[in-house]
Parts: C-alpha cells; structure tokens; sequence
C-alpha cells in the first residue's frame, strides 16, 4: 500500500514539475503594473509609477510607460509597490534538521537536504511579502550547517526554490543556546561541551585552526601536483566537516553568526580577524548597539530583531532602538523574523525603527529589502526595484509602514505566486473538498472516532497538490 | 484540618484591606489641564478640540469649553490626541521578568488545582517591563497565574505604584481554568525525552478526570458554604473551597483558557451546568460557536491575534478575521497579548484586525472600554469621563499606527515619565564616544 503510495506520489511531483515548469517557459510574459505608488528603495518613490515585467525582470520603472501591445496590465491605483521583503534569519520550510544537537562543531550538516517545499509556512510568510529567506539551521551548536537562500516559489520543488547563485553560508552560535544553558540533558546523556562563554571561544578557535590545517595540506597537496603533474603523493583525507570551514577562511562562505551580548560579539570579530576572514553578518546582535563601533570597523552586517527582548538573560539588555542605533553609527542593519508568523509582516517589523530611533521611512524599508540582500550577496539580483532586477514585487493596499495596509499580489520572477482575490476566491471550494474528505473517511472507517492520533508525517508521502495553488494561473 | 487558623485570619484580613482599598485616596498629585487636544473619549463621537482637567488622580472635567483652573499645569497638546489607556486582558507582568530565567518566574506553582493563588501578591512593582509596556500607551494590564487546571486567581493591576497594593485596581478579578483539551496526536514528553502518542481516549479520559475533580470541588464549595454559615466558632477553613466561594455565589468568573471548537463548546456546557460565570480566553475558535457565546452572553478575551492558524488548510488571515466575525455576531471581545516582554505590542494586535475588517473604532473599544465592562470596572477606567480615574495617553497620531509616539502619559493622575530601561540604554549607548 505504502508502495502504491510513492509511487503515485513520484507520478504526481513528475506531473507538477512538467506543470511548473509550463509556467516558466511561460514568463515571456510581459506585465505592467502602473498608477501606482513605486518605493524603489534605492531611487526614491515615484507617485503614479509604473513597473514594466519582461521574462521575469524589472524591464522598465518610471512614470508613463505605455503598455507593449502584448503586455498584461495591472492598475494599481491607491496602492504601494514595494520590492519583494527579504527575511535574513527564517527556520521555514526544514523538514526537521533544524538542530544537528549533538556535536559542537557541525559544519557538514546542510539545510538544502531537508528543504520541504509543501511547508505552509512558505505559503503564508509568501502571503506577507516576503520573497526571499536566509534558511539557517538552529543555534545549539558553536558552528552550525550550511544555510540555503530561497526563493519563496510556492509549488515549484525544493530544488527549484534555491536562489540561483547565492553565495554558501554558515550558521555560526554564541552564547546561552551552543552553551546549553537553558536546556537539561536529554535523561542518561551527559552534559556537552562547552559549557561557558569561553568554551565557545575556543570550540570554534579549535574549529578554524584545525580547518587552517587542512587548507594547507591541500595547498601544499595541489603545490605538488602542479609542479609535477606526474607525482605519486597522495591527497589529504577529504573531510567535510574542515571543507565548509576552509571556505569560510578563504572567504567563500558566508558567516551568519547567532550572538546576543556585546562581548561575544567582540569575541567573534577579534577571532575572525586573527584567521583573517570577514564575518558577513551578526544574527540576533541583540547588544550589537553597545559595539556598533566595532561591527561598522570590522565591516559585518547587522540582523536584528525589532523589539524581542528579556525572553532570557542574554536578552535582557536587548533595545528597539538597536538597529536604528547600529544604523547609526554605520553598520548595515536589517530586520529579521526568525518565526514563521513574524516573517508575516516584515514590513512593520521595518516600521518600528521609525518609532524607535527615527530612522526615515525609506531607511526603514531597507531594512527588509536591500539591506538583506547586500548581506547575501543577493543584491544584483533583488532588494530594490531597478531595471535589470529580478521581478520580485509586492503590491500593497496602502503604505508598507501601515498597520492598515495589506499584501494583494506578490510577484517573484515576474510571476504571480500569491493574489489575495485568488486566495479567498478558492476558500470555498477547499472547505467543500475537506469536507467531501471528511465524509469519506468516515465511510471508509467507521469505527474511528474523529480526533483519532495523526500518522507520523515521515511516512506518508506529501500532499500531491499544494493548497491553495498559486495565483500563477492569470 | 492542618491549615492553621492564623495563616486564613491573615489571609482574610489581606483580602479584606485590598478589596475595600479606596482608590481616589491613593493620588493626591497637581492639577492637570490638556488643552487644544482631539479628545477620543470612547464614550461618545470624539472631542475634535478639547480639555481634559486632571485632579486628585481623577478626571475633573473634559469637554470644548471647560475652564481651567488657576493651579492646573498646563500641557498644551494642539495637534496631538488624547486616547484613555489600554488594557491588555492578559499577561504575566510583574509575575515574570525572564522567561528562561526560573528564579525570576512565578507565574506556576506546582499541584493542578491551585484556584487559592493569587497573583496579585507575588507582583513585583520594580519589574522593568512595567515602564516598556507603558510607554506605548498600555495603562492597566490582567496579570495572572499559569500551568495547572485551575492556575489561580487574575489580577487586574495600572502599570505604576510603588507597592502591589497601590497597583492592584481589581486585585481578584476571576480565576484561570486551563480547559482540558481533548488534543490528541504525537507529542514531546520532557520527562522521558521521547515523543509519545496520545490517544483520543486518553485525552478524553484525563479531561474527564479533571473535569470531575472540578465539579467536586464546586460542589465541595456548596456544601463548605452551608456549613461555615451553620457553625461559626469551630469551623475549620478551607483555603482552596474559600477561594472558590464568589466563583459558586457567582461574584467571579473562571476564565477559561480554550481553543478549539470542541473544547469551547464543553467549557461552555460545563460552567452552564454549574451556573458558574464564564470569561473565554484565547478563543482561536470562538468565531465557529458565536451564537452559543452570544446567547450565553459570554465575553470574549481574543488573542494573541499575531499568530499563525491553527490548522495548514485554514485561511492564511484566520486569526485576522476572528474579531469581525464575533462583532458581526454580537459577542463582546477584549484583546489580550498573552505575553509580558511584547504587551507593548498590544495595539498592533488590534490594528491587524482592523486591516482585516474590523471596524477602527471598534478595534480600540475593544482595548479600552469592552475590557473594563468585562471586568467590571467600566466605572474606573476605560473611557475618559468625568470621575473616572486619569489613565490617558497623549498621542501625536494614531494610537494602532506603529509609527506614531506617546507624548504624555498619566496613570492615576500622575504624570509618567517617558523613561524605561530601554530609553535609557538608548541615551548611554547613543553617546557613547
């Protein structure tokens, strides 16, 4: 039965792939959204703007363009145009593997093997704007997995999600979390190391120096072989766990480090500086105000939360007006979620900087658009609306910084994958299938009572079809 | 009995001093006058340019023509808006300063039915998410017990004073029923480290134990009531059934913590056949069962509304909607954050309602005057009227808009000083060479 099962489900992913990518052989499709309010983040807001859509990128942005004959319009008049937002900091879409919890040191792990593109939580976080999301793995560990940039492509696979081109990263901890300091050990296991501030500096010093070790055996191993070509010495033992951290040191991959006091985060930034790479940016960074000095000198990125704070000790001096602060004082700030329901409203998460430290309404935008993506490495590609960027956009019903104002449509690549109308429209019809459902299923078992236990998610194969579908269809 | 007779006489007398407490001895401040302001009264169509005259921690006047006394300070607020204080209808402040810190948390004490707690007691006036949450305008906060079945008893408190007494405004307002759920599925058992199974009967037998505890308990109550009144000098107190006796006599709601449809419905069913007062909290479901809330006449605690649905194939704005849904159905609703650190938060909750449907000015009754009504201190506090006591924000917009600033903010009449830890780290470290 369970064979049956998978293979209709290998059948239904097959299908939906041809289906999808249907849809992309399709993004010839050339879209004009005009009369509306354009915050291009980078160049200003042009009122009554217009955006022209061609094969998926910003092909025109200003104020009268005329529709190509060909083009499909979209009036958006009263309403806001913003970039796609971009969540620096999401747990979204992990089928499990968020916490590789065992090893202090576990830079083999990679999110990209336990991606799940039927989440819902893609959908609704979708649903709030949001185009783009830094996938990291959790913060019980000193060094962490490999992270994953994904484009919130609902209905596409998990392969098709990844962002094109990211720049690999690494999620890196600090503090109460790799030091367990909140959490008992499971009943029957002993306490991991470290277990203390300094414990954690010396497990990811330890980490680097044993990876600095390894680059230069294969330095040394690729010296020889291109000298002579023809020599017998033979390779270093490949180990991935120093590969990732070899990246880091060459500066190919990206540290996403999660810290929360200042001292830690001087910590980190001395000890990168001592291996000589860069830290690309400081999650949480909840005391990053007390040392923005030192985070703008050393040139790391900021991802904040707005206004989390004295949820535990580390975060008892945590303020709201920490990322104008940092801002301030020339660090490259952004906000993150780090929550799955946060991640749905980004843009007044960006708002709050406005209240708390006045930052200007464009500032504050940034702090979900570009900011981000210069934090990625993404911003050739999204963050703003210029022509040449990828087509990822955000129709608003009002101002973004509005408690009023709420996401209609939402553009990636050029392409449709959330409409508000299409949603309620298909409300209906989902409630009427659930039901029909229900009725079957107590047909088929009437002896089950309703409330009966749900089957392990790992052995049922995933929904065939993503509900609702995206609003690619118009 | 092994209770000692001078623990109850101690308690008794405590409660007694706190409920006769009289509110307009607790202020004797200076004389007050905001002037030019837009009024939002919440008691009538908005004062677009008015003055609110503030005396003995007590609103004095308010209206377009209102003289001002000779010794009033005046605040002059043209183009600002004067809002009462908000409520939120549940948090932990003063019971929890650090959630993952234990020492600092007493919102749970051990034993399932624990309605002789009361959180009023164990509120620490120092908190420092007294003066964060205030700052956005929050005046009066419910700040109640957790865990168990019966937590404890609620209390309703303004966000200043120097000691838990000159904060209590309602010191028991209604005891916490943590309705059990008939949730069943896989869950993580910290005990043993391992997921387990729940099965529906499992869950339905241990509500229903539970459940029996508490009708055993009311009817305990009953029968205590009897015999207290039938034998006065050598009566042995029960501290648990005397904390149930208003709940019983119908002086105090439970507020019953539920969810989901069915669990709603069965709370429902059960305080009606105990004819005790119901107040439900949380309620994600409340919108599925809003003719039985109305026909009950039983009020509502909404929230958090900033949180995701419950179920994968529920609108994604579910939560949104639920507030529009209940008005359209005539049922009275509060919102409640259910948090502590974020209660600051709490306009915003409101505000996403709104964007959904909900009507504005119903939004902000439902933060100010809909939770003193359930309470029971709409005489007090939830509107600015003459009498009432001064808790009034002054805003230079919109109170649910993110960007907008309090300007001025008075609790009980005494003018608050725009500061909090958070402030304060800001001018620090905003100076910092």
């Amino acid at each position: 039965m369970k064979q049956i099962h998978r293979v209709a489900s290998v059948f239904l992913i097959l299908v939906m792939t041809t289906l999808t990518s249907a849809q992309q052989s399709s993004s010839s499709d050339v879209v004009l959204i005009q009369n509306a309010t354009v915050m291009t983040v980078t160049n200003g807001t042009i009122q009554n703007g217009s955006i022209l859509i061609r094969d998926g990128k910003i092909a025109a942005v200003g104020k009268n363009l005329r529709a190509p004959a060909q083009a499909r319009v979209i009036d958006a008049t009263g309403k806001f145009v913003t970039p796609g937002l971009i969540d620096c900091h999401s747990h979204i879409a992990i089928d499990g593997g968020v916490n590789e919890g065992t090893l202090s040191v576990t830079s083999m792990v990679r999110i990209q093997d336990v991606l799940d593109p039927t989440d819902i939580n893609i959908y609704r976080d979708l649903a709030g704007g949001v185009t783009t999301a830094n996938i990291l793995h959790g913060s019980a560990n000193a060094i962490g997995g490999h992270n994953a940039v994904i484009k919130l492509r609902w209905g596409k696979s998990a392969k098709e999600m990844i962002f094109e081109g990211a720049p690999p990263g690494i999620k890196f901890a600090l503090g109460e979390n790799p030091k367990r300091s909140n959490f008992n050990p499971a009943p029957g296991t002993s306490p991991r190391f470290p277990a203390t501030r300094m414990g954690v500096e010396f497990t990811i010093r330890e980490a680097l120096t044993e990876a600095r070790e390894y680059m230069r055996q294969w330095d040394e191993y690729r010296r020889q072989i291109a000298q002579n070509p023809k020599s017998d010495v033979l390779p270093p033992k490949r180990d991935l766990k120093l590969d990732a951290l070899a990246e880091v040191l060459r500066g190919e991959r990206l540290v996403h480090a999660h810290c929360y006091r200042a001292d830690e985060i001087l910590m980190l930034i001395r000890l990168a500086e001592e291996f000589g790479f860069k830290i690309a940016t400081f999650q949480h960074v909840l005391e990053g105000y007390k040392v923005a000095k030192e985070i703008a000198a050393h040139g790391a990125g900021a991802s904040s939360f707005s206004d989390w704070w004295a949820f535990k000790i580390e975060a008892y001096d945590a303020i709201p007006y920490n990322g104008a602060l940092m801002a301030r004082k020339g660090v490259l700030v952004s906000f993150n979620s780090d929550s799955a329901e946060l991640a749905r409203r980004m843009n007044l998460e960006a708002a709050k900087a406005v209240k708390y430290g006045g930052l200007s309404d464009d500032e504050a935008l940034a702090l979900v658009t570009i900011n981000p993506a210069k934090q990625l490495r993404i911003d050739k590609r999204v963050g703003s609306i210029e022509v040449g960027k990828d087509a990822d956009l955000v129709i608003f019903s009002g101002h973004p910084l509005s408690v009023y104002s709420i996401v209609e449509k939402v553009f990636i690549d050029g392409q449709l994958y959330f409409d508000r109308q299409a949603d309620i429209a298909r409300r209906a019809e989902l409630e009427k299938e659930k039901q029909t459902l229900k009725q079957q299923l107590k047909q088929e078992r009437p002896g089950q009572r309703e409330g009966r236990p749900e089957p392990d998610r790992r052995d049922v194969p995933p929904p065939p079809t993503p509900t609702p579908q995206p609003g690619g269809e118009q | 009995m092994r209770r000692s007779q001078t623990l109850l006489l101690m308690a008794l007398l405590v409660s007694f001093g706190l409920t006769t407490m009289r509110f307009s001895s607790a202020a004797q401040g200076p004389v007050y006058a905001i002037k030019n302001a837009q009024i939002v009264t919440m008691a009538g169509p908005p004062i677009e340019r008015g003055t609110v005259v503030i005396r003995n921690g007590r609103i004095a006047a308010v209206g377009a023509n209102v003289s001002i006394p000779g010794n009033a300070q005046v605040i002059e607020a043209a183009g600002l808006a004067v809002y009462p204080g908000m409520i939120d209808s549940h948090t932990s402040i003063g019971l929890t300063e650090i959630g993952q810190v234990r020492a600092t948390v007493d919102t749970t004490e051990l034993g399932e039915f624990n309605p002789h707690m009361r959180a009023i007691v164990a509120v620490h006036p120092a908190s420092e998410l007294i003066p964060v949450t205030r700052l956005n305008g929050i005046t009066s906060v419910i700040t109640r017990p957790a865990g168990g079945t019966l937590s404890g008893q609620a209390a309703l408190i303004n966000l200043d004073g120097w000691t838990w007494e000159e904060m209590a405004l309602k010191p028991s307002v209604g005891i916490v029923f943590n309705y059990p759920s008939l949730r069943s599925g896989r869950f993580f058992d910290f005990n043993t480290f391992e997921f387990q199974e729940r099965s529906f009967e499992r869950a339905k037998r241990e509500r229903d134990e539970k459940l029996d505890k508490i009708r055993k308990l009311l009817d305990d109550t009953r029968a205590y009531i009897k015999a207290k009144e039938a034998r006065s000098r050598s009566f042995n107190p029960d501290h648990v059934l005397e904390a149930l006796i208003p709940v019983v006599k119908g002086d105090m709601p439970l507020i019953v913590s539920a969810e989901r449809q069915r669990d709603i419905t069965s709370a429902i069913e059960f305080t009606s056949e105990q004819k005790v007062k119901m107040i439900l909290s949380g309620g994600d479901e409340a919108w599925k069962v809003a003719s039985l809330l109305k026909e009950k006449n039983i009020p509502v605690l909404l929230g958090p509304i900033l949180s995701l649905p419950n179920d994968e194939d529920e609108p994604y704005d579910q939560p949104f909607t639920t507030a529009k849904k209940l008005l359209d159905a005539g049922v009275k609703f509060a919102f409640q954050t259910g948090d502590s650190s974020n209660a600051r938060n709490l306009p915003y909750h409101a505000a996403m309602c709104v964007a959904f449907g909900l009507p504005r000015e119903e939004a902000l009754k439902a933060l100010t005057i809909y939770p003193a009504q359930i309470w029971g201190v709409a005489d007090q506090i939830g509107s600015i009227e003459v009498g009432k006591l001064a808790n009034l924000a002054v805003w230079d917009g919109d109170p649910l808009e993110i960007r907008s600033q309090v300007k001025h903010l008075f609790i009980k009449g005494r003018s608050i000083p725009l500061k909090s830890k958070h402030t304060e780290l800001y001018e620090r470290y905003r100076n910092r060479p």
